[in-house]
């Protein structure tokens, strides 16, 4: 498990942490004690069977929902007071948004990435500039007058990875992105989330295909209502949490494979 | 709160710059009449009907077009029967208390209830929205009625106007508090836009994004209920929540961004209401019936002419060749 270095101040290179968290909707825990940390310039990769909770971790961390009992800092700041909301950037699962019929454009979309910014003011050149260059780094600058339902599912989720580059966003948060995307998008999909991090993006990527965790991220974080992994993708392939966390749902293990 | 808000500004200072303003449209319109030779621009209930129907033409397609993308098309159904109820309310204080209360006081008010209690229903009793607001709407309606048959006579036939509107009654009284209620309107909608269009494409990216997402939420009901009210006088409850629908539905047939959605919804809406109107004096129909139907015939030219666009189409052949 990483180790919880007390935050130093505002410029804290440790982008997330999570302390002790504890989280349920109904009776039942969704998530037990969970601790992580995620520092600048990291990949971390959150994987782990279907209702383990890893959603609503990211919601937890995301402001969406408060936890039971634990601690959550963005940037340095509680979670619930956080209000640098643009240096978060969060990209969902595609199906959620496919249903909708609106009428808007890509460029449209990706414009909110400025509103943050702009607040009641108005839209600048200078904000268009900036989404036009998001929409340049993910690769579809000629589909920005596209309206985005014509998109394809892979297409889509670079749309929303470049509202998130127009709002200056330094932590990438997504949650299942590529499920409904094809296969072969998939693999230029994650090669963007790598070039994203090299340039030093900070990527929080929760996905159901492990073996694209282990291929792309940095660290991998593997939960079922508790921690079961966090640690280095080699080792996380070689060690058998994989088989503890899918495996049984309801024993308990009191250690985390060490990283 | 806002209606009595406009009601006393109608009746203050600048009641008076307004009434100018309404004054000087009717003497172009009437010159118009003469210079062109339309009968029907020689009087002033048509002045008045032609400014309150264009005004509403741009207050309902505005507010409309953020509550169809939620998927909140029936709201201003259900509030434009809560606002009955609230026109019944008004009606029945006054027989009782022989208080000069303007029933569209009551029905705004009653409307803004209304509006909160269907966003309360969703959530206290996690039903759908469609749920809800079909709870409001029967309960506003049946409340309206028993009031009604409380006090038969005259109530029923002062209900009349309400029900299906009428534009010979528009006031110039009236047209400016619709002058007004548009002011506010679309300087809320001016004010708000991004973070409306923001929370109607995406909830929970918008809350991510630091948007709170439930005053936006109430902010578009209270809207919907004072554009409710406003367009009653001239569409009648029954057909009120058409404006805020069908020309955004017809706009949508062949818009690909929302900013020209929204534009169009007005134009396809103020088409509606001009030509709407207008077939209403010639042929003595009701004008919220002749407008709606106007609407609709207008829709399905939309349609047609969306699934003629080659876009949708050129945009799936792209798709293939990119990521």
């Amino acid at each position: 498990m990483s180790d919880h270095t007390p935050d130093t101040g505002g410029q804290s290179d440790r982008l997330v942490s999570v302390e002790d968290v504890s989280f349920s909707y109904t009776a039942r825990e969704v998530l037990t004690d969970i601790s992580i940390a995620v520092d600048r310039g990291e990949y971390v990769g959150i994987v782990g069977p279907n209702g383990s909770g890893k959603s609503t971790l990211l919601r937890l961390l995301l402001g969406l929902h408060e936890p039971d009992d634990g601690w959550i800092e963005l940037f340095g700041h509680p979670a619930g007071d956080f209000i640098d909301r643009e240096k978060v950037g969060y990209v969902a699962q595609d199906v959620t948004e496919n249903t909708k019929r609106m009428p808007i454009t890509v460029k449209e979309v990706v414009l909110m990435g400025r509103f943050a910014h702009v607040g009641f003011g108005r839209i600048t050149s200078a904000d268009r500039e900036r989404a036009s260059e998001a929409l340049a780094t993910v690769g579809i600058s000629h589909l920005a007058d596209r309206k985005i339902t014509h998109l394809s599912g892979g297409q889509r989720q670079r749309a929303y990875i470049a509202r998130a580059l127009a709002s200056e966003a330094e932590l990438l948060v997504l949650d299942e992105p590529t499920v409904g995307v094809d296969a072969e998008s998939v693999d230029a999909f994650f090669e963007l989330l790598a070039d994203l991090n090299d340039d030093g993006m900070t990527i929080l990527l929760v996905e159901h295909d492990i073996g694209a965790v282990i291929t792309h991220a940095s660290r991998v974080i593997c939960l079922n209502r508790e921690l079961y992994f966090d640690g280095d993708p080699a080792s996380f392939a070689a060690s058998d949490a994989l088989d503890r966390a899918f495996g049984t749902n309801v024993r308990r293990e009191d250690e985390v494979v060490p990283s | 709160m806002i209606a009595s808000i406009a009601s006393g500004l109608a009746a203050s200072l600048p009641y008076d710059g307004f009434a100018w303003l309404v004054r000087r449209w009717s003497d172009s319109l009437r010159w118009v009449g003469e210079v062109f030779g339309i009968e029907m621009l020689q009087y002033t209930f048509m002045h008045h009907a032609f400014l309150v129907g264009l005004l509403i033409a741009v207050m309902a397609p505005l507010i409309g077009t953020f509550l169809v993308h939620r998927q909140l098309a029936l709201i201003g159904d259900a509030l434009a029967h809560t606002a009955f109820a609230g026109v019944a309310i008004g009606l029945f204080i006054n027989s009782m208390f022989g208080t000069g209360l303007s029933p569209y006081v009551t029905a705004v008010i009653v409307a803004m209830i209304a509006a909160l209690a269907i966003e309360m229903i969703s959530t206290v009793t996690d039903a759908y929205n469609d749920v809800s607001m079909a709870i409001v709407l029967s309960t506003g309606f049946a409340l309206g009625a028993v009031l009604i048959s409380l006090n038969t006579g005259g109530l029923a036939v002062g209900i009349n106007q309400y029900l299906f509107g009428n534009l010979s009654t528009v006031s110039r009284e009236n047209v400016v508090i619709l002058i007004v209620l548009f002011l506010i309107v679309s300087l809320l909608v001016t004010v708000t836009y991004k973070q409306l269009l923001y929370v109607t494409f995406d909830e929970t990216a918008a809350r991510v994004a630091g948007i709170n997402v439930p005053w936006y939420n109430r902010l578009l009901s209270m809207l919907t209920a004072m554009v409710v009210v406003g367009a009653m006088q001239i569409m009648g409850v029954i057909l009120v929540a058409a404006m805020l629908v069908v020309p955004v539905a017809g706009a949508a047939q062949f818009a690909r961004g929302f900013k020209t959605s929204l534009l169009a919804s007005v134009v396809l809406a103020q088409l509606s209401v001009l030509v709407g109107i207008t077939l209403s004096y010639q042929y003595e129909t009701t004008a919220g019936g002749t407008i709606v139907l106007v609407a609709v015939g207008i829709y399905i030219g939309a349609v047609l002419f969306g699934k003629r666009q080659p876009d949708a189409a050129a945009d799936a052949a792209s798709t293939e060749t990119t990521t």
